[in-house]
């Protein structure tokens, strides 16, 4: 484990702890703004939706002759019903309370997508053996070219989030004067929300989705106990979150049997834990 | 009354403004103006719809009719204007210092990607000591108690460097030396020769702070100086009869 930790664990092991790093960081980062705008359980809806994008985009390549578990393949058909579960909240938000909306959201699409699982599990075709990973994710036996393909969009999702980290503050602080300012809340809500999304596609090997929650929300609750700026509660949030990722991949690269997610997700807890006893003596409402 | 043609004079024309949601009229064919460089304040009884033609104004309510400001369709002069909320709905929590605030008010003019520079800091610090609050840049917003608040949302109108001003309420619950700040900064923009629009609700105060007085029941009882304007009569008109006798007019 310690080989995993010093990068020494071999070069397929170093880059995955690198992508898994990039990803925490890109969560922790996202995560900051998500929760000032105060909507994480969003995240979580849109995290559970993706599952039965995963069965189809398997079933679909399959039936193309292809491997089901084309990683960009199967992230394209979690994109695709992610964001109609994302359509879906915001429609029923008309008619009922946001919670409700995002709880009637999450346990439908995650059950149709427990389903549509169990049904490729039955036809035994094109090597479905492993696709649960995307539950709790596993970061061993990860195939190079995926761990490139998580660093690159946890980069890419943190280039978006510093260019826009001033318009999302002002948004998250005051929407009103957001709009007199020229600002559109909904279009930066938007924007948002497509940054988180790229958020679950990428943690979808490395935390799974059911718990890629916890590394949005953790690192930003923690960071939020010590400092007292936007952009100090963001950077100290991906920093937390890029070092959940790595100790957390490196771990369950060494332990093959351990899924990653709940290491990072225990990881991060631990981090809160500790900071709120250091910052608050453990008095609850400090 | 009905300001056909926009005067040079009139830093707002607005005409027909008409807002309702699903019960009463909030708003019923409001036709005025604001002359430029004056301190106008809007009174009328609760549920007159004062802070309600504010946001109309300013396109936050979906209030049909027309608003011109400074001759132009409202929203291309959004950048002359600035608006200070009554008791701001932000979140309190939120871990923002009363300098990144002030700061917020000048996001015109960095936009999207731009560096916040010295001299825009040293121009939100400039704000800040206006409203007299200079000593307090680097506390959380949510530490400040609601005068201080108010005088911070004013600095940061201040930092948007507008022309005209528009304040909902702005002596409403703050303590007496937030209210003489706020006057005395009113005062100077007014003499910068910024226009001011403010809901107030103190009658005791009217003359003593305001050049011109608009009468506001749902739709506009009368708009002129507070000489000639602001007479028991017409505010008998505004209130009703009964009401202003047990007001100090």
């Amino acid at each position: 484990m310690w080989q995993a930790l010093a990068l020494q664990a071999g070069y397929n092991a170093a880059l995955v702890s690198i992508g898994a790093a990039l990803l925490g960081a890109a969560a922790g980062g996202a995560g900051a703004f998500l929760t000032l705008r105060r909507r994480a359980l969003m995240s979580d809806a849109m995290a559970h939706a993706t599952l039965p994008g995963i069965g189809l985009g398997f079933l679909v390549m399959v039936a193309f002759g292809g491997d089901g578990r084309f990683l960009p393949g199967l992230m394209l058909g979690a994109a695709l019903t992610a964001a109609l579960g994302l359509w879906a909240v915001q429609r029923l938000t008309r008619r009922l309370p946001e919670d409700a909306a995002t709880g009637a959201v999450l346990a439908s699409f995650y059950g149709f997508g427990i389903v549509i699982l169990t049904v490729i599990q039955g036809l035994g075709q094109g090597r479905p053996a492993g696709l649960e990973t995307v539950l709790l994710g596993s970061t061993a036996g990860m195939l190079r070219q995926d761990a490139i393909l998580i660093g690159f969009g946890g980069a890419l999702v943190l280039a978006a989030l510093w260019a826009l980290r001033r318009p999302l503050s002002l948004v998250a602080f005051d929407p009103v004067q957001a709009r007199l300012m020229g600002l559109s809340p909904r279009s930066m809500d938007a924007a948002l929300m497509a940054l988180v999304l790229a958020v679950v596609l990428v943690g979808l090997n490395v935390t799974g989705l059911i718990l890629i929650v916890a590394l949005l929300v953790t690192p930003a609750v923690t960071a939020r106990l010590w400092v007292r700026t936007v952009s100090g509660t963001a950077t100290l949030s991906a920093a937390i979150g890029a070092a959940c990722g790595y100790i957390g991949a490196a771990i369950s690269a060494a332990v093959p049997d351990l899924p990653t997610g709940p290491v990072i997700v225990l990881l991060a807890f631990l981090g809160f834990a500790t900071s709120l006893l250091l910052r608050t003596g453990g008095r609850a409402n400090a | 009354m009905v300001p056909a043609t926009p005067l040079p004079t009139d830093a707002l024309s607005i005409s027909g403004l008409s807002l309702r949601y699903d019960g009463p009229s909030v708003l019923e064919g409001v036709d005025t103006r604001i002359v430029k460089g004056a301190m106008t304040a809007i009174i009328g009884p609760n549920g007159a719809g004062k802070s309600s033609l504010l946001k109309a104004i300013l396109g936050l309510e979906p209030a049909t009719g027309t608003v011109r400001a400074f001759g132009q369709p409202v929203a291309r002069a959004m950048d002359r204007i600035a608006y200070v909320p009554q008791r701001a709905a932000v979140d309190w929590d939120f871990p923002v210092r009363v300098i990144d605030v002030v700061l917020m008010g000048g996001y015109r003019q960095t936009g999207l990607l731009g560096r916040i520079t010295p001299a825009l800091k040293a121009r939100a610090a400039d704000c800040l000591s206006r409203v007299g609050m200079q000593d307090f840049a680097s506390r959380q917003i949510g530490a400040l108690s609601g005068g201080q608040q108010q005088r911070v949302f004013l600095a940061r109108a201040l930092m948007q460097g507008a022309e005209l001003y528009l304040l909902d309420e702005p002596f409403a619950g703050v303590d007496a030396a937030t209210e003489t700040a706020i006057i005395q900064v009113l005062k100077s923009l007014r003499a910068e020769g910024a226009t001011i629009v403010a809901v107030h609700h103190d009658l005791s105060t009217v003359a003593a702070y305001f050049d011109r007085v608009l009468l506001l029941n749902r739709r506009v009882i009368a708009e002129g100086p507070v000489a000639n304007t602001f007479t028991r009569e017409r505010l008998a008109q505004t209130y009703g009869a009964g009401l202003v006798m047990a007001m100090p007019a």
